[in-house]
């Protein structure tokens, strides 16, 4: 039977062996167009026939009020934002992906663990203590890695309506002004996730390819992850092979 | 930054002026009793006392509240929403407290977790990494009680048993005071262990409050050498005026 693993931790309850479904992870830098690609993405695969769904960072139902309300007014400490955003990862995880999973869903994440220990990182969380944290985290049959350098990113964001308190790591400060500490934080995070993108093993794709050409590599390499041969029966395969 | 070196809990000694006593035992062990006296006595003494009670962060609060009114808490999510509410509490009370040189007097510590989370199903050595940003206590105490004295004191009140409380979310009896007594069961059979891994001291807490009570004050006067009181107190041993 094709099952999951955990990156080495437990989820009480739970046996990742017994899991079926897909679990592809787009992570990417801030305003890569993930989720531009999340769209296109689902739209090809419901068109194959699969059914899929999907999640992102801070949506759970547990936790996403309580970290909104958190942000606002910037009054928890970094340890206890990166477990507030462990507690939403890991309530998503069972109640979300999960049971999307058991149902032989394929589940489309929006970011997963990496880029919460990127900024934790950034923060300066001690990696080995955040990896330990996500150990119980369910390890993805893909991670496709969206990247851009700070330079490509910049008239992006510009265009987009400026930057943003967050996404600048406001909260630490990097610099004098926005624009400083964007950038500086910026690079940070990409830093770290170009450094995990070794450790686990990230499929990287440039963020500065035209969004068609990206969308088709990605789609391309979906479809095959999800025809891989299944060591056992498929209770949960395509209603239809044909292609869009 | 909170995060220390050690792979675990323990690794955090209190490198701050102040000073850290903890209180630990299944409910209805008197701990908090004997914890209000203690700081009676040591602001008697002329010392700064702050208290900080386990999940009272008011940030974390509301989610939890969630967690437990919608009953979708699992042992996972339970387990790590309570450590960002002691993170929250670490970096806004406990250590700033201990920097400013005062007496923290915390009700419950990272040993309950221990106890609690693992009764739940949590992996042992996950939760204990988990927490390993916590300052070490300079004292621990452990209000050993034998279980029936503990469930007399607590279910002679006809209390109306929470949830969570009652560890009805493991499914041990669909009867709350049944579930109740087979989770403290095993809620102090995880303390006994607790308490020999890190050495907490063990108080018998079925001697007069008064007895445990000069037992409490022995243990605590050497750790108050050397701190700064508010005001002189004509501090005379013989009375039990504590000793700076």
């Amino acid at each position: 039977m094709r099952g999951f693993e955990t990156y080495g931790g437990v989820i009480p309850n739970v046996s990742p062996e017994e899991l079926t479904g897909w679990l592809i992870v787009i992570e990417g830098t801030d305003g890569a167009g993930r989720s531009t690609q999340i769209e296109l993405l689902r739209g090809y695969l419901e068109r194959l026939g699969y059914a899929v769904a999907e999640t992102g960072l801070s949506r759970s139902d547990l936790a996403s009020r309580g970290i909104r309300r958190a942000k606002q007014g910037n009054i928890l400490g970094s340890d206890a934002f990166n477990l507030f955003y462990a507690t939403d990862f890991a309530d998503r995880l069972e109640r979300q992906i999960i049971p999307a999973l058991r149902a032989g869903f394929v589940m489309l994440t929006d970011r997963y663990i990496y880029s919460l220990i990127a900024r934790a990182i950034v923060r300066g969380a001690d990696p080995s203590w955040i990896k330990q944290a996500y150990s119980f985290a369910l390890r993805p049959d893909a991670v496709f890695y969206l990247r851009l350098s700070v330079p490509d990113l910049v008239p992006r964001v510009l265009a987009r309506g400026g930057f943003d308190y967050w996404e600048s790591g406001g909260d630490l400060p990097l610099g004098n002004d926005l624009y400083d500490c964007f950038i500086n934080y910026q690079d940070r995070v990409i830093a770290q996730l170009d450094a995990l993108s070794e450790e686990y093993r990230f499929d990287t794709l440039p963020g500065v390819d035209s969004i068609e050409s990206i969308s088709e590599q990605l789609c391309t390499r979906v479809r095959d992850i999800l025809r891989r041969p299944r060591l056992g029966p498929s209770l949960n395969g395509p209603v239809s092979d044909r292609e869009p | 930054m909170l995060s220390g070196l050690s792979t675990t809990f323990g690794g955090m000694r209190n490198p701050y002026p102040g000073r850290l006593f903890i209180v630990e035992g299944i409910d209805g062990s008197g701990k908090s009793t004997q914890m209000s006296l203690l700081a009676q006595w040591l602001r008697a003494g002329g010392y700064t006392v702050v208290f900080s009670e386990w999940n009272s962060s008011p940030i974390v609060k509301s989610t939890t509240s969630r967690g437990k009114k919608k009953q979708i808490l699992t042992p996972l999510t339970f387990s790590l929403i309570h450590a960002t509410d002691f993170a929250d509490r670490v970096e806004r009370e406990i250590v700033p407290s201990l920097k400013a040189g005062a007496i923290v007097l915390a009700d419950r510590y990272v040993y309950t977790a221990f106890a609690r989370d693992v009764v739940r199903g949590v992996d042992p050595a996950w939760v204990r990494s988990l927490y390993r940003f916590a300052v070490v206590p300079d004292l621990a105490f452990y209000f050993r009680t034998p279980l029936e004295v503990g469930l007399r004191r607590i279910l002679s009140g006809r209390p109306k048993l929470k949830y969570y409380e009652a560890g009805m979310d493991i499914s041990l009896s669909t009867d709350a005071i049944d579930s109740y007594r087979k989770f403290q069961a095993r809620i102090l059979e995880q303390y006994e262990q607790i308490s020999a891994e890190y050495g907490l001291f063990v108080m018998d807490a079925v001697q007069p409050v008064e007895e445990q009570q000069k037992i409490l004050r022995d243990a605590v006067r050497p750790y108050l050498s050397g701190l700064r009181r508010r005001r002189s107190v004509s501090a005379d041993p013989r009375t039990g005026a504590p000793a700076g």
